[in-house]
């Protein structure tokens, strides 16, 4: 059966406050090697908000997420979280950040000896010592419920599709009831059904949970269906960045060219 | 060993800002040469060490992981190491006994088979079947965690892998190693005493009081418990060669063998060391 999803007219508000950046990034650079990646990258994110980071295979999209949680290193610039710099921040204090956060992975990275209740659980298992068992289950419940993944408790990753691999990837990185979430690339690799679907899920948990969404993708209709913003990144710069409407009206060539092609 | 094998070995150097636990290496920043490429990896190998010791001491504490690696490393090696510690034991009893018999000696076969197991067979034979089995385990376990970005989501989620994965599996090699050199020499001096006592009745009971007669704690503590330092290295290099895999199944395999033949030629070189010492401090 055929589903279409039409692109909402109307996504979350975001907050209007515009002191509320939740995630400020200030002229970002990042190089490996003798290759620069990044090259002064600006951009800011507001509660209730998503931000969709666009653009080709290779320009630094999933190094942009990577940066902003910490698991890489700029070579210069700030990245804010709550007007926090975390960058050169000591692990402990970095740590403190980033339970106010979740990445969804590519690849979903769920831990591959474990069951995917075990996955959801592992973050509650490690911050939330105050649960007593029977409530860490009923949380894990609670968020796979959430995902459509509530009958696979007991499987193992492998077990289950990419698709429901990152249904899991998601409800592990909500179990924290994080005010961030970070996705990189989150339908990749599904099929144009399951693809819909997820973006369904992100908007219905973005409607319910307000976090402000940074969301990696190189496939515009989802980012259309989901963000309230657009960023199209090449050659380590931010080219444009706004609504649809407005990049539609952009006179820079490789933004028509990009739009087109989608 | 080559100089493209030991640069392969060798890797890169990572630059390691404070507060950054990741070990993403970049080929492109590395130093060129064999004697760069040795240094950069004893420095980054010590800065490695560093951050697990740091974890390690720092709470909260990962006691539910660290009892899963006891038996991982304890339990589940055990089979293997009394194997080779019962082959050992036959090996010393056949050669032992010939050899003494042609100096007229065989009185002191039961010493000669005790002290040889104890002293020296029986601690290097458990580090080299550990490092075979639990150097190649924990090195690619990490190392297909790294590739599948298992170790990034840990720290995602706000937990140290330093704490988490590496320390705990050091100290689980550090506890059982002694333990698992107890195992192999005691299935060694029993399967020694049965080879001899097919050929040549002897009671088990002589075989003891003859094979420790004299012997003091000294003799025979030092040796067990060097072991403890086969432990350290085994588990450090094959955690170390582990979290800084690239490569995709490449680069797994690489983690996988570097891990046994890295921690099975320190484990060596470190035996000379700690033979000197104990002979120095407990002669």
């Amino acid at each position: 059966m055929a589903i279409a999803y039409d692109i909402p007219t109307e996504q979350p508000k975001p907050e209007q406050d515009a002191n509320a950046s939740v995630v400020a990034v200030e002229d970002l650079h990042k190089s490996f090697g003798s290759r620069k990646v990044l090259d002064g990258i600006s951009l800011s994110v507001n509660r209730g908000e998503t931000l969709a980071v666009l653009g080709r295979s290779g320009t630094g999209k999933s190094v942009l997420l990577r940066l902003i949680i910490g698991l890489e290193t700029p070579d210069s610039g700030s990245v804010r979280i709550h007007g926090q710099d975390i960058v050169g921040l000591a692990l402990d204090r970095l740590g403190e950040i980033r339970k106010k956060m979740g990445f969804l992975f590519q690849h979903a990275a769920l831990y591959d000896s474990l069951t995917v209740a075990e996955n959801v659980a592992f973050p509650l298992t490690h911050h939330r010592k105050n649960l007593s068992k029977s409530e860490r289950e009923d949380c894990v419940k609670q968020l796979l419920t959430e995902v459509g993944m509530e009958n696979d408790l007991g499987k193992m990753p492998s077990d289950i599709s990419g698709g429901m691999q990152k249904r899991v990837g998601l409800a592990r990185a909500l179990a924290l009831e994080p005010e961030i979430l970070l996705l990189d690339e989150p339908t990749a690799g599904l099929d144009p059904i399951s693809s819909g679907d997820f973006d369904q899920l992100i908007l219905k948990l973005q409607r319910e949970r307000q976090m402000a969404s940074i969301v990696v993708t190189h496939d515009l209709h989802s980012a259309r269906t989901i963000a309230n913003r657009l960023a199209l990144l090449d050659g380590g710069h931010v080219l444009a960045e706004g609504k649809y409407e407005d990049l539609q009206q952009s006179d820079i060539p490789f933004v028509n060219e990009f739009l087109k092609q989608q | 060993m080559s100089s493209s094998q030991f640069t392969s070995v060798a890797g890169i150097a990572p630059a390691i800002p404070p507060g950054r636990t990741t070990l993403s290496i970049d080929p492109e920043t590395s130093s060129t040469g064999l004697v760069g490429g040795f240094f950069e990896w004893f420095g980054s190998l010590g800065v490695f060490f560093w951050r697990v010791l740091c974890a390690a001491v720092t709470p909260p504490y990962e006691w539910r992981e660290l009892i899963r690696q006891l038996d991982e490393v304890g339990s589940k090696s055990f089979p293997l190491v009394a194997l080779a510690g019962a082959a050992i034991g036959v090996v010393i009893s056949l050669e032992a006994r010939y050899s003494l018999s042609r100096f007229g000696a065989k009185s002191m076969f039961p010493a000669t088979l005790v002290y040889s197991v104890i002293q020296v067979m029986g601690p290097i034979i458990t580090g080299l079947v550990v490092s075979g089995r639990v150097g190649a385990g924990i090195g690619a376990e990490l190392a297909s965690m790294k590739v599948t970005e298992q170790i990034d989501a840990i720290e995602a989620s706000a937990i140290n892998p330093y704490r988490l994965l590496a320390a705990t599996r050091i100290l689980a090699c550090i506890l059982m190693m002694p333990l698992l050199t107890l195992a192999a020499d005691a299935c060694g001096l029993l399967t020694g005493w049965f080879a001899q006592h097919l050929v040549e009745p002897l009671s088990f009971h002589q075989f003891i009081e003859n094979g420790f007669h004299g012997a003091t704690f000294d003799a025979f503590l030092p040796p067990t418990f060097k072991t403890a330092v086969y432990g350290l290295i085994i588990g450090l290099i094959a955690c170390f060669q582990g979290m800084r895999t690239r490569g995709g199944a490449e680069g797994v395999g690489r983690a996988a063998t570097n891990s046994v033949v890295l921690g099975s030629l320190f484990l060596i070189l470190a035996d000379v060391v700690l033979v000197k010492f104990i002979l120095v401090f407990f002669p």
